[in-house]
């Protein structure tokens, strides 16, 4: 059992309990330091390179062909996800499954948990989320599992992800598969 | 874009569940139809509502697949929800929905609707309140009729199941003289009241009593019920939903106690004004109906 939250509503401490807050603009998260956004990203690659079942969550926001950003980032995504070799698993909208998720082909916000534990997901990144529903999935996953957690995020960011890149658009994704590309040449992969 | 939200990327069409293909694909988008949607499609097509969480065999939920079946335009579709069973459902159904506090969901459906008017001038966007008869006659009277002062341009439709189902069994302002539930013991004191009377009488253009043991009937009502609250007012669908456990039937018996219904408390009660009847005529004649 984790240590009780200063509130005691939760029995975990969330990230702002222990003083974590995202990055001011320009910056980027790595667990409670803010470091430059091209540090993060390299970092963020090695992880994902190195973890075992590292996997893209992709949401909503770029599931879907709902305008020409979405499309580009939708591109750009599966690209990284080759870049990095890891697989792709949708959380594709955010109603309750009943009686519960395939957690083996999809994940729900309400229980993120549960596919991060069915399939050992030791890396993951969370990508075109709405906030408010990210910031659930993430405290979440942060409480129950040891999942490296990243949030590449189009507003502020996510303090409970143990990595944050903040106002990402399809430029800011075309440099991280750059700086993947070149890390996991580094790492001989 | 109301349609592009259903299209699924082609990166990521590998990876997205068959239901979800469905949705895209297979559901009855007003966009993709060329006649009018119905009931008449539900065994063919994907349903926008998934699953739902409510008790085995509920009316409810039967109600429910035909007002979404009967929705002219889907895509382009706001309902607002109240609290209560009707709000274990609506987070599994594939529109938009918005649950407001308990009671106020007309006001809620009003600022929405304005604020789409003037967001989307030149796209039609409906906004259905579907609500339960505590939310609606009870402790959400007055925002309802409010909203039917105004001539707001929404549908309400309320599922009356006559009583406060997922808290226990408390009566409401519908339930009907006598009625004996588990948390109301000595019975109800006063006469159900006629909301679909109050309706007219406080100036919606449609107003309908009725029960849902008539799948074709209910779907007809939705929609003219909407086409008429796009030109013309405010609109009200009073429709029977018994709660079964409540009123200790089995699962397999709230179909025979709404056919029992159509006869005594819910027996079929229209009200069209001149000018939405004039509106019906000309909807049958565009091919809308």
């Amino acid at each position: 059992m984790a240590n009780q939250g200063p509130a005691y509503y939760s029995p975990y401490p969330t990230a702002v309990y222990e003083g974590v807050i995202t990055p001011p603009e320009g910056k980027a998260l790595l667990l409670e330091d803010v470091v430059d956004e091209e540090i993060a990203m390299r970092e963020i690659a090695k992880v994902m390179l190195t973890s075992e079942n590292a996997t893209i969550f992709p949401g909503p926001q770029v599931l879907y062909a709902y305008n020409e950003e979405a499309k580009k980032k939708a591109k750009l995504i599966k690209e990284m996800a080759e870049v990095l070799n890891c697989k792709m698993i949708p959380m594709y909208d955010y109603r309750p499954k009943y009686p519960k998720i395939d957690a083996e082909v999809e994940i729900n916000p309400n229980h993120p948990n549960l596919t991060i534990w069915h399939n050992n997901i030791k890396a993951a990144i969370f990508i075109g989320v709405h906030c408010h529903y990210a910031n659930v999935a993430l405290k979440i996953v942060r409480a129950e599992t040891d999942c490296y957690t990243v949030a590449i995020c189009g507003l502020s960011g996510h303090e409970d992800a143990m990595a944050t890149l903040r106002d990402q658009h399809s430029s800011e994704l075309e440099k991280f598969i750059k700086i993947a590309r070149e890390v996991k040449s580094e790492l001989k992969l | 874009m109301a349609i592009d939200i259903y299209k699924i990327n082609p990166e990521f069409r590998d990876i997205m569940p068959q239901e979800i293909i469905d949705l895209e694909e297979n559901a009855t988008w007003a966009e993709k139809m060329d006649k009018p949607r119905g009931i008449k499609e539900l065994p063919e097509t994907k349903e926008l509502l998934e699953e739902h969480s409510l008790c085995a065999g509920c009316p409810e939920a039967a109600a429910l697949r035909y007002v979404l079946s009967a929705l002219p335009t889907p895509e382009d579709t706001i309902i607002v929800n109240s609290t209560g069973c009707t709000s274990l459902m609506f987070p599994h159904i594939a529109l938009h929905t918005v649950h407001s506090l308990f009671g106020n969901q007309n006001a809620v459906a009003s600022g929405i609707k304005r604020s789409l008017t003037w967001r989307f001038p030149d796209r039609i966007k409906d906004v259905v309140v579907l609500a339960g008869d505590g939310a609606t006659v009870d402790i959400g009277l007055d925002y309802t009729l409010q909203s039917f002062f105004r001539q707001e341009k929404i549908t309400t439709i309320c599922f009356d199941n006559e009583v406060y189902a997922n808290t226990g069994g408390q009566e409401s302002g519908m339930t009907p003289k006598g009625q004996v539930f588990k948390m109301a013991p000595t019975g109800k004191k006063f006469e159900k009241v006629k909301m679909w009377e109050l309706a007219t009488t406080s100036g919606c253009h449609y107003s309908i009593n009725m029960t849902a043991s008539a799948p074709k009937a209910v779907a007809k009502a939705v929609r003219e019920a909407i086409l008429i609250a796009r030109e013309i007012g405010p609109t009200y669908l009073n429709i029977y939903t018994p709660c079964i456990l409540e009123i200790g039937l089995s699962a397999n018996e709230g179909l025979g106690e709404m056919k029992d219904q159509d006869k005594d408390r819910f027996a079929s009660y229209k009200y069209i004004s001149p000018e939405a009847e004039a509106h019906l005529k000309k909807c049958k004649e565009e091919g809308l109906l």
